[in-house]
């Protein structure tokens, strides 16, 4: 697996604060993950009251139907690791989009447990996984009848023989770990993207994986 | 016992001698990370943690087995060390199978505090994804090398408190292991008296008791200072308080 060129990155200026302002464009993104890091921003509970009325959620599995990436987001919290071509493409054309590109909780960040396939596969230290062990695995040595690799080009996006941290296909702007990252801690962020901080300093407590 | 005297990030430090820099660092109240390091045990110098700069010395020294001398001038937070640091604990991360979300230690774990304190919110470096096979044979405890850095605190604690030198490492660089024995499966090894020290001087989920979960996991890692002091001072907790 080569890693994609750097990109370009847009130039990101926070809204300012107020009525009538425009919004600042948020997108959540779900990757191989579980969905605990959209979750967990759920867990916001009123404080998503305050945040609506600063933020315009643009693209989500949470808040929006949209099902095209959309041009000029802002921020995007990416949750998950890049385990298949769907999420290999989704992850770059968000970059091109985005200014300010989050990785959303550790799978994002470490590949985490979607990551753990990359153990199965040629053994011997730093082989890694590959997309066909793990196909044959779940598809045919479990299989309790009708043994077969899923099968439907254009359909079904294929695996990528490793599953990678978001870094290592796209440049990441900010790491925000957890497994899930507490919603206070998403908050922070949140609140820091709000006031304009750039970079974002995080304090050493909002940085514990797991 | 004489004194030294020292200077820590431009303080004066006065410690007895033969004191570690370490010992000299830390009673400056200067929060050197660790991790092979254990009181109690003897220091070996293989995390690179507590790397410090010695005025004069020409490269990093590692603070836990260097003696503190008079007149020495030492820093703790050059740009260098501080990049050197980080990029130790991200090798770390990297080198082994670290998955905070799935582990036991998952809350008491000292490899995830010193991420923290390093300010480690990725790594750098690509994951290594190594095969290794867990050891459940013994009736208590368990070893996942998956969650193992290495340090070598059961060895020491094994060998130099408990007197059974019932693990050792094997092999070389990235094949290098804890073996129980003469790699034999844990439960095999005779010499193995169940003491628990060595489980309980782990900094990571490699060494665990089975019956332990997330959240009841009760690190003894203090055993070993108080195990040395009694034993220094003839003195057992049971005895009543130690002399004055």
């Amino acid at each position: 697996m080569s890693h994609s060129p750097p990109l370009p990155q847009a130039s990101w200026s926070p809204p300012p604060p107020g009525d009538g302002s425009p919004k600042l464009r948020l997108a959540t993104v779900w990757l191989a993950g579980c969905s605990g890091c959209h979750m967990a921003f759920l867990d916001l509970d009123e404080e998503l009251f305050e945040l609506a009325k600063r933020v315009d959620i643009v693209y989500s599995p949470l808040a929006s139907d949209v099902k095209v990436y959309p041009e000029a987001v802002d921020v995007a919290l990416v949750e998950g690791a890049v385990a298949n071509s769907d999420n290999l493409a989704l992850a770059r054309s968000l970059r091109r989009r985005t200014g300010l590109v989050v990785s959303f909780g550790d799978c994002a960040i470490s590949a985490n447990v979607p990551g753990l396939r990359n153990l199965l596969g040629a053994p011997g230290a730093g082989s890694g996984g590959s997309a066909a062990a793990v196909l044959e695995r779940g598809y045919v040595e479990l299989a309790d009848s009708q043994p077969g690799y899923p099968r439907a080009p254009g359909i079904l996006p294929e695996l990528l023989e490793r599953v990678l941290p978001l870094h290592a296909v796209i440049p990441v702007d900010l790491w925000l770990p957890g497994c899930p990252p507490p919603a206070p801690r998403i908050l922070a962020l949140l609140q820091a993207l709000l006031r304009g901080e750039r970079p974002v300093q995080l304090g050493a407590a909002e940085l514990q994986f797991g | 016992m004489g004194v030294i005297t020292l200077s820590v990030n431009g303080a004066a430090v006065a410690v007895p001698s033969g004191a570690t820099l370490l010992a000299a660092c830390r009673s400056a109240g200067i929060a050197l990370p660790t991790l092979c390091y254990l009181e109690g045990l003897s220091p070996v110098g293989a995390c690179r943690l507590c790397l410090v700069e010695l005025e004069g010395a020409g490269r990093p020294l590692a603070a836990c087995v260097s003696e503190a001398a008079e007149g020495m001038v030492l820093r703790t937070d050059t740009p260098q060390l501080v990049n050197f640091r980080r990029m130790g604990v991200e090798l770390f991360f990297a080198e082994g199978n670290h998955v905070c979300a799935i582990c036991v230690a998952n809350g008491c774990c000292e490899l995830q505090d010193v991420a923290v304190a390093v300010g480690m919110d990725h790594s750098r470096f690509p994951y290594r994804y190594p095969q290794r096979s867990v050891d459940a044979s013994h009736p208590l405890f368990s070893l996942d090398p998956n969650r193992c850095i290495l340090c070598t605190r059961c060895v020491r604690a094994c060998d130099e408190l408990e007197g059974a030198h019932v693990w050792d490492v094997a092999e070389r660089g990235s094949h290098c292991r804890i073996v129980a024995g003469l790699d034999q499966p844990w439960a095999e090894v005779e010499a193995c008296t169940s003491c628990g020290q060595c489980v309980d001087a782990c900094p990571t989920g490699a060494l665990f008791r089975k019956d332990d979960t997330n959240v009841t996991s009760h690190p003894q890692r203090q055993r070993a200072a108080l195990l040395q002091e009694a034993r220094q001072r003839h003195s057992w907790r049971n005895q009543g308080p130690p002399p004055p």
